[in-house]
């Protein structure tokens, strides 16, 4: 089995981000960067395919330079290979962009059964990359993988179970396929200290535009339809009210208001 | 221009893989260890599959040789959450893994090290005994040599690591004979948990690091072959010294992440806790506290970073590494006092985790070397007049 993990670089989730008033942008001087939390469970569940049916794990991200952390990261868990995909010219990509980017750099590492991505990425949250990269590279996507039920990598087959709202769906699928992943799926493991020796001394090639069988007219900015216009915060939720009181009577105004709120009808 | 105060990417890593463990996996379970008094395998062998122990243990030897300076992060981060696992860690690396791995045989390595590095087993040092403290050579254990086999009798006390189920051998040092000058000689010799006649009892009772294992020993007629001698006869006591300068690094980076974590400790409850209408730290003389025990850390810090620095440099660092104990201990002392000061009430509960730093640190200051010995230590090395002993 030859897998593909796409992650990437995000602020850290504990870190509070302020928003630039005048450009909009999101003020990340001295914010800690990791990796998008569900990234770490799309490449665990890489290294347990690969423990199991044996093969290897590549891992590319596209970012700035700083975004090798991440590929050190993934290579320290297990990984096998890294690459990264740096380029002015990948810069201010949307959603589209950024997929058609990374589907090229799967195309160019070849011979892929599996690509395994997070769900979506905590900063953006829009889920769109990796089925639209599925889109690109023609192949069937399995999103919201909360299980890997069986792969017959012979005859070029997966079972999955998604994990749908009020359910889970089990869907079997032809190889190649990309899948994403929630948070239910596995324990991401901690890299040992002889994986963090292996992945510091490991070369990450980097990987530009010239590199890539790609259209140059749809990377970055310019290949992006669109663009963020306004960042904001949302507005100040109002805090919650406590009923106090003897029980009976706290129940009852509850309801009260819960029939003003028309939550009850 | 040399001096370079970064740590590279593979440090910080460690350090972040340390800390994320700790904080997952020993956090939750560190005071409920604590109150039970009771040793953890699993957290033990959880480490041994980070590969926490034998981090100068070369590959070939099981071992992850990362090296003195990623080691002692790595305790730092340790005991930054809880001291006993730190102790266990410490104990299993400088005590037990080192000796064998600096003076064993190739044959006495490949049998031991690669379960002790992986946290299968682990390998303690027998070296205080009921009446031999910070006077190591005083030892009265005897090895007799009765033809292929050691015979051994006496005693040991406060051996950590030493008698828990996966507690697997003791490097012991006995008494081998006379030497010219009248004084004992002394040799390491290996006896595997179980050989008969030696007997490990396990301490209880203890106020500080209570969920590690100490061991007291008991040798009596116990015989193990004449293979099992570390190194040459009569090396005893040069191997210990030359043990316990390692093992100072790794004391002294418990103090330093325990006074880091009890420093955090304070800062946090500082901005919960109000009075008069404020965060306690809001007032100067709490902010001041906060301030001393920062610059504190960063003092012991940069001293033990730099013996432990020596130490990678395969320079010598006696000195440094004595200076590093006693300051990192005392700064642990002074930080955790003021800790426990600004939880007022709190501070003094089992369930408010400074409590147990509290406890933990005084070890420190007695352990591998009492502060009263890492000053003798330090005088010896900077040509003071005479003997601070004699």
């Amino acid at each position: 089995m030859k897998i593909v993990v796409c992650v990437k670089q995000v602020p850290d989730t504990a870190a509070d981000i302020k928003i630039d008033p005048e450009t909009s942008t999101l003020m990340l001087d001295g914010v800690e960067h990791i990796t998008n939390p569900f990234d770490e469970f799309a490449i665990e569940e890489a290294l347990l395919t690969r423990e199991k049916h044996g093969g290897e794990v590549h891992v590319i991200t596209m970012g700035p330079p700083q975004a090798v952390d991440v590929l050190r990261n993934a290579l320290a868990m297990g990984a096998d290979q890294a690459y990264l995909l740096c380029d002015t010219a990948f810069a201010g990509a949307d959603t589209l962009a950024t997929s058609y980017t990374l589907s090229k750099a799967i195309e160019k590492i070849g011979g892929v059964d599996l690509v395994v991505c997070g769900k979506q990425a905590v900063d953006g949250d829009t889920a769109q990359v990796g089925p639209s990269i599925a889109t690109y590279l023609k192949i069937p996507q399995l999103t919201y993988v909360s299980k890997v039920r069986e792969i017959d990598s012979e005859k070029g087959r997966i079972v999955v179970e998604r994990m749908l709202e009020g359910g889970i769906q089990a869907v079997e699928s032809s190889l190649p396929a990309l899948m994403t992943v929630v948070k239910d799926i596995n324990e991401p493991r901690l890299p040992s200290l002889l994986g963090i020796r292996k992945a510091a001394k490991t070369e990450i090639p980097t990987w530009t535009a010239v590199d890539l069988p790609v259209d140059q007219s749809r990377l970055g900015l310019d290949g992006s339809p669109t663009w963020v216009a306004r960042v904001s915060r949302p507005e100040q939720r109002r805090g919650g009210e406590i009923l106090q009181g003897e029980i009976p009577e706290v129940v009852s105004q509850l309801v009260d208001k819960l029939l003003d709120a028309k939550v009850l009808k | 221009m040399a001096l370079d105060f970064d740590l590279d990417e593979e440090l910080e890593s460690i350090r972040k893989m340390v800390r994320t463990f700790a904080e997952k996996e020993i956090a939750p379970v560190a005071e409920e260890l604590d109150e039970k008094e009771e040793f953890s395998i699993k957290l033990t062998q959880r480490m041994g599959e980070l590969g926490l122990f034998g981090p100068f243990v070369s590959e070939e030897h099981g071992g992850s040789d990362i090296g003195y300076l990623g080691y002692i992060i790595a305790t730092e981060e340790i005991a930054r959450i809880d001291g006993s696992q730190a102790a266990t860690l410490a104990a299993g690396n400088s005590l037990g893994i080192y000796p064998i791995y600096t003076f064993g045989n190739e044959e006495q390595k490949r049998e031991w090290l690669p379960d002790l590095c992986a946290g299968k087993k682990l390998a303690s040092f027998g070296l205080t005994e009921p009446n031999a403290g910070s006077d190591a050579g005083a030892s009265k254990t005897t090895a007799v040599l009765d033809k292929d086999t050691w015979v051994i009798n006496g005693s040991k006390i406060f051996i950590t690591n030493s008698s828990s189920e996966i507690s697997a051998i003791c490097i012991v040092q006995a008494v081998t004979g006379k030497r010219p000058d009248g004084r004992n000689e002394l040799s390491c010799i290996l006896v595997p948990n179980g050989t008969p006649g030696f007997t490990a009892k396990t301490m209880h009772k203890k106020m500080v690091w209570r969920s590690s294992n100490t061991g007291e020993l008991f040798f009596n007629d116990c015989r193990v072959p004449k293979e099992n001698l570390l190194g040459k006869q009569g090396e005893g006591f040069h191997q210990m010294l030359q043990t316990l300068d390692g093992g100072r690094l790794s004391i002294a980076a418990m103090g330093l992440g325990g006074a880091q974590g009890a420093y955090e400790l304070a800062m946090k409850y500082a901005h919960e806790r109000e009075q008069f209408g404020r965060p306690i730290g809001s007032f100067q003389v709490n902010a001041f506290k906060l301030a001393d025990m920062y610059t504190d850390i960063e003092m012991a810090r940069l001293l033990l970073y730099k013996a432990t620095w020596l130490a990678d440099n395969k320079r010598p660092f006696t000195k440094e590494s004595a200076m590093a104990k006693l300051v990192c201990s005392e700064i642990y002392h002074r930080v955790v006092n003021q800790s426990v000061q600004l939880h007022g009430g709190y501070g003094l509960m089992k369930e408010y985790a400074v409590e147990r730093h509290y406890r933990n640190q005084k070890l420190l200051d007695i352990g591998e070397g009492t502060s009263e010995v890492q000053r003798i230590v330090i005088a010896r090395n900077i040509g003071v007049p005479g003997d601070p002993l004699g």
